[in-house]
């Protein structure tokens, strides 16, 4: 058997257990340590087959206090994804009010997974 | 001069505020918040990143997002906003404030200070070269790409590896603008690693160890910088090399802000005020919590400070008597900061600490007792202690030190 | 009659002024965006007594005077001034000889009130001074300015009495026509009856196009160290002067910040615009800054920067006329103190000689911003009354309103520089990290600039690039 140890950093969390992954020859999970939850389990699977991260941005208001409402993907998405996925989210924009949690794209590039705002944008009143 | 009178003041609204704003209201003590700018919040709404929450809320969320969930848990309050303190007068506990409204005269019962920190500038390091226009600190930066919606340029180096300098590495990557590398004088990271892998390593950000800016160019709009090795702090001669760029952001330290105070209460040699488990500080009705007390790496522990603070500055406000100092810390080998420096020795609590130095495997003690043993310990990390009177004794002077040990 | 004043510098504004005294067209030029921005903005800002200068040169002619004038000038101008007093430090006995020298020589120049003061006397003055002196020379009579305000308070005030300033217009040359001067400029072609030369660093080379031959110039370059705002230090700090200049000083500013240095580093004709520091001169900076205070802590810093010095091979100022054309060359120490004396001298021989009739109306006093952080609460109260912009702070560092930032930008302030140099607001320990964005959105809001246009001070020193979205 050609076991084969990865080290990472578990960066589910601030707390970033320093993470031991074993993969077989065929650079397949096998098992790991080190994790203090079993998010980091999963992410370390994920990381050494498919790595997927949280993407947070920004998206044009229109009308609103702010000329930004900060979101984010409400899952990891595929890491691979992010750049495509970043011009899908410069492509649009959103109208003041928004609500905090509120879907900002579905299903981003098929992915299942939402972008959701993370503030609260009001309408600006002071200027037409 | 308008005069008004509450039992605890607060000052400044950011994630250690609102956490004191709720321990106040707990104990049925009135509360005023005073707060710069026009919203509660601070940093937080500036950190569209995630990270946050997962201490209070148990699940990960973004800067924008804390600040709002956390104000939905937060009963009504008086604040007034757009407003500055201009002086405290620790003897009679009352303090001068200004907005637009005119000048006001605030008696407390007890003070929470709140007040965060503030960045060390660029400017303050000191490095030779030209004076123009594109330097900013990582903070700086962030407001403009996050709330202004404006970008600092087109190629970014960044000088310092704190957390908000590799934030923005990401954030200005993930925006188009061209980050070359980051340059870190320290041979190990200023921030998370967490930070260095998903900010850095997820998009091919080179992180250069032990170099450093050592010139600015340009005149009008920054136009590069040359970069050096260091050792032991020094430059090393011929390793000098010219970087091309238009913006350079700096994350080089945070400074807790105690400006208004650090004449009148005890502050560390980092400038943090100086509490004990109560987040007392050497004023016995003010409080402080947060990282004017000591730089945090999660805003949650913030948060739950300013809790402890505002809770114990409302008992103190009422006229409850809170018991007195009975121990106190001092900083050991290898250690770099300490988040609580005396004990009343009365109850469990923790202490954050960050080590000098990187070590493979620190062991933590505390006079001779081994309190435990951390894996990879470094400086941008920091490690908890519990303390607990009924099993340690936490009377008189305690050093807390953090040694490498071999396995 | 129309003159042109070439330079807004110390001396270039304050002989402006002087010239609306008469009843003259007059005309400043600059070649920068904004008044004050040469010479005059980056030196250490000192009214010296006047012990240093020997006599019979123009220095020791006007310095006394310059700095005794300055009195009625700030009140006039309504531009600080702190009398701090300076000490000249001995650590030698030959040190001691030479500052009895100047004690000597500051009485031949009419300096008041100049005494020797033993160690201890020394000590008790300035507590924080080194333990290895052995004496030095006290002058109480020395004081400290922010250059800058002087100049843009008195260009204000020439403005108010009529005179025109034409900003980021470079006077290329001077050509005498038909007992006229041409001004070949950046901005077009001026004719003009009088001309006067201030042109600082360039005045040399701006007087040889009028054909006019002067000793030329070279840049000296000072480098500093800006220390946050501290007690440190109570009075002007100097070592005894040597050949090479009075040395680098330990100043208490005019806005309660220490000032370490310069250097002095004689550049080449051609280095005009070498402002840059480098780790020699700042490290210099330190070393002697420490050595006339050891606590000199240098986590205090909040920035560096330099600034150049027009120096010529004789060591003193030059005035040189040339029919109706005066050009003022060399203004190097105690150029800044010597300003005012210097200015009236030139402009009342000028106007003796052309017969220039009196300005009836002119108006002695400008009125400096306001400023919040230097008023008592009754003050305080009153003007956020009647503006609440007043009442909002903007730069937290130093306590700058909103109202501030608004007078300065009505005053012409363009830049953020601008603002910077006429509120203080950016030049505390946070350099602006905090207070940048607040100002260009009161930018925005009142010249409706957008912020890609708004810049740091020169046209091309923008400060943000594009939108994200």
């Amino acid at each position: 058997m050609n076991e084969k140890v990865v080290e990472m950093t578990c960066v589910v969390c601030p707390i970033g257990c320093d993470l031991k992954v074993t993969l077989d020859e065929n650079g397949k999970f096998l098992s790991v340590t080190g994790n203090k939850c079993p998010k980091g389990a999963i992410y370390a699977k994920e990381e050494v087959t498919d790595p997927k991260r949280i993407l947070p941005t920004s998206v044009k208001v229109i009308g609103g206090e702010l000329p930004l409402v900060s979101v984010r993907t409400e899952k990891p998405i595929p890491k691979r994804l992010i750049f495509d996925a970043m011009k899908v989210i410069k492509s649009i924009h959103v109208n003041a009010p928004v609500k905090r949690g509120q879907v900002i794209i579905r299903n981003i590039l098929n992915t299942k997974v939402n972008v959701i705002a993370t503030r609260t944008v009001k309408e600006n009143r002071k200027s037409p | 001069m308008k005069k008004l009178s509450y039992d605890v003041v607060i000052l400044g609204g950011g994630a250690a505020g609102m956490g004191a704003i709720k321990g106040v209201l707990s104990q049925n003590a009135s509360v005023l918040l005073i707060e710069r700018e026009p919203s509660t919040g601070g940093v937080l709404n500036q950190c569209i990143h995630n990270g946050f929450g997962l201490q209070v809320f148990k699940k990960e969320l973004t800067g924008p997002e804390y600040h709002e969930m956390y104000l939905e848990t937060v009963e009504p309050f008086d604040a007034m906003y757009e407003t500055t303190v201009l002086d405290v007068n620790f003897e009679n506990s009352v303090l001068k404030a200004i907005n637009a409204a005119g000048i006001y005269e605030i008696k407390y019962g007890a003070l929470v200070l709140t007040t965060g920190a503030r960045e060390r500038p660029f400017e303050a390091l000191r490095i030779p070269g030209s004076r123009p226009s594109g330097i900013f600190t990582a903070g700086l930066a962030q407001h403009f790409v996050n709330l202004e919606n404006h970008l600092p340029g087109r190629r970014a180096v960044i000088i310092g590896s704190g957390d908000i300098g590799l934030i923005m590495a990401r954030r200005l990557t993930l925006e188009g603008v061209e980050v070359e590398g980051v340059y870190e004088i320290m041979p190990y990271q200023g921030g998370l690693t967490r930070n260095v892998v998903q900010c850095l390593k997820d998009f091919n950000i080179p992180l250069h160890l032990s170099t450093s800016v050592v010139k600015i160019h340009g005149r009008e709009r920054l136009e590069g910088v040359t970069v050096a090795n260091f050792s032991d702090g020094n430059p090393v001669s011929g390793t000098e090399r010219f970087v091309k760029c238009d913006t350079l952001v700096a994350s080089v330290g945070l400074i807790p802000e105690n400006d208004l105070v650090d004449k009148n209460i005890e502050t560390s040699n980092d400038g943090g005020a100086v509490v004990d488990e109560l987040m007392r500080t050497s004023v016995d009705n003010v409080f402080a919590a947060g990282n004017n007390v000591c730089i945090h790496d999660l805003v949650d522990f913030v948060t739950i400070e300013g809790e402890t603070a505002g809770k114990n500055a409302a008992r103190v406000a009422k006229g409850q008597k809170i018991p007195k100092r009975e121990g106190f810390f001092k900083k050991g080998k290898g250690i770099r900061v300490l988040s609580v420096h005396y004990t009343t020795a009365t109850v469990p609590f923790k202490m954050y600490v960050r080590v000098e130095h990187p070590m493979n495997m620190a062991m933590l003690k505390m006079n001779d007792t081994k309190l435990k043993v951390v894996l990879n310990a470094k400086p941008s990390e920091m490690i908890e202690i519990m303390l607990d009177p009924t099993k340690y004794n936490l009377k008189g002077e305690i050093v807390i030190s953090a040694t490498e040990v071999k396995k | 009659m129309k003159i042109a004043v070439i330079g807004t510098g110390i001396v270039g504004s304050l002989i402006a002024r002087e010239f609306t005294k008469y009843k003259v067209e007059v005309e400043m030029f600059e070649k920068l965006p904004d008044v004050g921005w040469g010479v005059t903005k980056a030196n250490s800002g000192i009214l010296h007594a006047g012990y240093d200068d020997e006599p019979h040169t123009l220095r020791a002619k006007y310095c006394a005077r310059g700095n005794e004038m300055y009195t009625t000038l700030s009140k006039e101008l309504d531009f600080k001034i702190k009398r701090v007093g300076s000490l000249v430090v001995a650590f030698n006995d030959k040190e001691v000889k030479t500052i009895e020298e100047l004690l000597e020589r500051g009485r031949k120049n009419g300096v008041k009130d100049l005494k020797i003061l033993s160690k201890i006397e020394a000590l008790e003055v300035e507590p924080n001074l080194s333990r290895e002196i052995i004496a030095a020379l006290y002058s109480p009579n020395a004081g400290v300015i922010a250059p800058w305000e002087v100049a843009q308070a008195a260009v204000e005030n020439a403005l108010d009495n009529g005179a025109k300033l034409h900003l980021s217009t470079e006077v290329e040359s001077i050509l005498e026509e038909n007992g006229k001067y041409r001004l070949n400029t950046s901005n077009g072609i001026f004719s003009f009856d009088v001309v006067v030369n201030a042109a600082g660093l360039w005045a040399d080379e701006l007087a040889e196009s009028a054909g006019v031959k002067v000793t030329p110039l070279h840049p000296r370059r000072g480098q500093y160290i800006l220390l946050d705002r501290s007690d440190l230090v109570k009075t002007v700090l100097f070592p005894t002067p040597s050949k090479a200049g009075k040395g680098t000083l330990v100043i208490p500013t005019v806005h309660d910040t220490t000032l370490l240095g310069p250097t002095s580093e004689d550049l080449t004709p051609s280095e005009k615009n070498s402002t840059e520091t480098t780790v020699e001169g700042l490290s210099e900076v330190i070393k002697k800054a420490q050595k006339l205070v050891p606590m000199v802590n240098l986590s205090k810093a909040i920035r560096t920067f330099a600034g150049l010095r027009p120096e010529n091979d004789i060591k003193d100022f030059v005035i040189k006329r040339e029919k109706n054309m005066i050009h003022i060359v060399a203004t190097r120490s105690p150029g800044l103190t010597a300003a005012p004396a210097l200015a009236k001298d030139v402009v009342e021989d000028l106007a003796e000689k052309l017969n220039l009739r009196t300005n009836g109306e002119f108006r002695p006093k400008r009125k400096a911003i306001p400023r919040i952080a230097d008023m008592n609460e009754r003050d305080k109260e009153k003007l956020i009354n009647q503006d609440p912009s007043y009442g909002r702070i903007v730069c937290r560092c130093n306590k700058v309103t909103e109202g501030e930032i608004v007078e300065a930008i009505r005053r012409g302030a363009r830049t953020l520089d601008g603002i910077k140099f006429r509120t203080t607001a950016m030049f505390g320990r946070c350099q602006g990290s905090f207070c940048t964005v607040k100002i260009m959105n009161i930018m925005r809001r009142e010249l409706g600039n957008d912020f890609e246009d708004i810049v740091k001070n020169l046209p091309k020193s923008n400060i943000v690039d594009g939108v994200v979205r």
